[in-house]
């Protein structure tokens, strides 16, 4: 069976958002992170771009748009302008050395095709085979999240999870109405500002972005 | 017919072996220029490795007292192991009657072989330098192998054979198909690629400074003809990864099996594959650093994630 060049494009989009968030997971300094968070975005719009083209759904294209705009353009940017203002870019720190991490993260990958396997027999539409992929995404991402010092890059971790979950919807259900997307778009920007100011107040009071001295908080 | 046939083969057999053993030392030549015209140089010429050559069998050869017949037949064995794998891939037609005798394993089996030679011969000069450079082309050996053999393993799921040219005829010869799982594995092979032939990001092929060097190290003590054969020998390697390289992900241009018009054609796109490939490497060289041996590690084990995840991709998606 053949299966039509849009989906093999868009089969080729996902394995490459798979790539970026190894590439995200391995990476050292916060400049990078930022810049491959922007691509992840880029590629996230592209996809749903030929989503909306191949299920002929207009909403979609709204919705790519927003992407572009939103994941490619302002959040980096506001990324960038926060770490120039913050003057972070230094080296992140891992809590486990890198090889490791890959290594987790294939067997993560592994974990998320067999959890994906059922959903997608019982998926339909023409994208089903992605949300295995998907799902990978989401848990790399949480998997940065748990390996990483910084709160930066943390935050640029949940950014690319929120990515994977934008990935799966539009994959999986091709999309959800443009009112909740609008407003989970929104929910991301007002989270990117509040993580900024956030960033300011933890500085202020350590003296640095390593939340390890968030620990020493407790009362005792 | 049957006969006629066979005898074609063994034709263009033979025709593939001369080719290879004569266009190695140009590709060679070729990267080299490209990468003095990148660096703002004028270059020796394409044709340099070929003096270079020339030059080496003109003398005597020095050989160190304590040497034993290992060390004297190594360059024989390693040029033959890679004029063997260059025998193997399918490198202008897919019908070659050596092709038949050996899968894509047993091919990373002759470069193990030839590896393994080396490194013996390395070490039994009792140079330091020797042992130095053999561990760790074993060492750096040791991690790019799974990682090509992993890449190997994603074109044969595709194709549903392990022999070379029944991948080429499933890759090239039907409907064009993109996947995927083969992006990831290129993207492994180029890492391997360079580690293999002992390019810039892992050894720096064109330096003696001690800290750095793999494979020179090993081959310090060799002159003459000894040298000459090993060089050859690595230029015929570095051909012979670029031919598999354009067998599996690039293979549009291979002459068919039973095509045996379309030969010339076969050449010159080779030619031009070839061409692009060696100015691609060039500029991979030009613009990346040598890394710390510490590192080489973390780059390979990046190629085996890759090689990895285009394999769990090519099962999840099945493209």
């Amino acid at each position: 069976m053949q299966i039509p060049y849009t989906l093999q494009f868009i089969n080729l989009l996902a394995a490459m958002l798979l790539l970026v968030a190894f590439a995200m997971l391995s990476q050292r300094r916060i400049l990078s992170l930022i810049n491959l968070f922007a691509w992840q975005g880029a590629l996230l719009a592209l996809s749903t771009f030929i989503v909306a083209y191949s299920t002929n759904q207009h909403h979609l294209y709204y919705s790519a748009a927003l992407t572009l705009v939103l994941k490619v353009m302002l959040l980096p940017w506001l990324l960038h302008r926060l770490i120039r203002r913050l003057n972070v870019r230094w080296d992140v720190e891992t809590l486990i050395n890198i090889p490791t991490t890959m290594l987790v993260g294939i067997a993560l990958v592994i974990f998320a095709f067999n959890l994906a396997a059922p959903i997608t027999q019982l998926a339909e539409g023409i994208t089903r085979g992605l949300i295995g992929i998907a799902l990978a995404c989401v848990l790399l991402s949480l998997l940065m999240m748990l390996t990483r010092r910084k709160a930066v890059s943390q935050v640029v971790a949940f950014l690319s999870l929120e990515n994977g979950l934008f990935f799966a919807a539009t994959s999986a259900t091709q999309g959800m109405p443009l009112v909740v997307e609008l407003g989970i778009a929104l929910d991301v920007l007002v989270a990117t500002f509040i993580f900024g100011i956030f960033f300011f107040q933890i500085r202020e009071t350590f003296d640095s972005l390593d939340i390890t001295h968030m620990e020493k908080l407790k009362d005792d | 017919m049957e006969n006629y046939n066979l005898f074609f083969a063994a034709l263009f057999q033979l025709a593939q072996l001369l080719l290879v053993v004569l266009a190695a030392p140009l590709l060679t030549g070729w990267v080299n220029q490209c990468q003095a015209w990148l660096q703002n140089r004028s270059g020796a010429g394409v044709l340099q490795p070929y003096r270079v050559l020339r030059k080496l069998f003109h003398k005597d050869a020095v050989i160190a007292h304590n040497a034993s017949w290992l060390f004297r037949v190594t360059p024989y064995i390693v040029f033959g192991c890679m004029w063997l794998a260059a025998a193997i891939i399918p490198i202008i037609a897919v019908d070659l009657p050596f092709s038949q005798a050996a899968d894509v394993i047993a091919l990373v089996g002759v470069f193990a072989l030839a590896r393994m030679f080396i490194a013996l011969a390395a070490m039994d000069i009792g140079t330091s330098f020797g042992s130095l450079g053999a561990r760790r082309e074993m060492l750096v050996s040791f991690l790019a192998e799974p990682a090509l053999l992993m890449v190997l393993f994603t074109a044969s799921m595709i194709s549903h054979s392990t022999q070379l040219p029944r991948i080429v005829e499933a890759l090239a010869h039907h409907q064009f198909v993109l996947y995927p799982s083969l992006a990831f594995a290129a993207l492994a092979f180029v890492i391997v690629l360079l580690a293999e032939n002992a390019r810039i990001p892992v050894d720096n092929p064109s330096t003696h400074l001690e800290l750095t060097m793999i494979h020179e190290a090993m081959i310090l003590e060799y002159s003459a003809r000894h040298l000459a054969l090993i060089e050859w020998a690595s230029s015929l390697k570095l051909f012979a990864y670029m031919s598999i390289g354009i067998a599996l992900f690039l293979p549009q241009g291979i002459a068919e099996m039973g095509h045996w018009a379309g030969l010339p054609l076969a050449i010159v796109i080779l030619l031009l594959k070839l061409m692009l490939a060696g100015a691609g490497l060039a500029l991979l060289e030009t613009v990346t650093a040598k890394m710390r041996i510490f590192r080489a590690p973390e780059f390979l084990g990046t190629a085996f994630l890759l090689a990895v995840l285009g394999l769990l991709i090519h099962f999840l998606l099945g493209a």
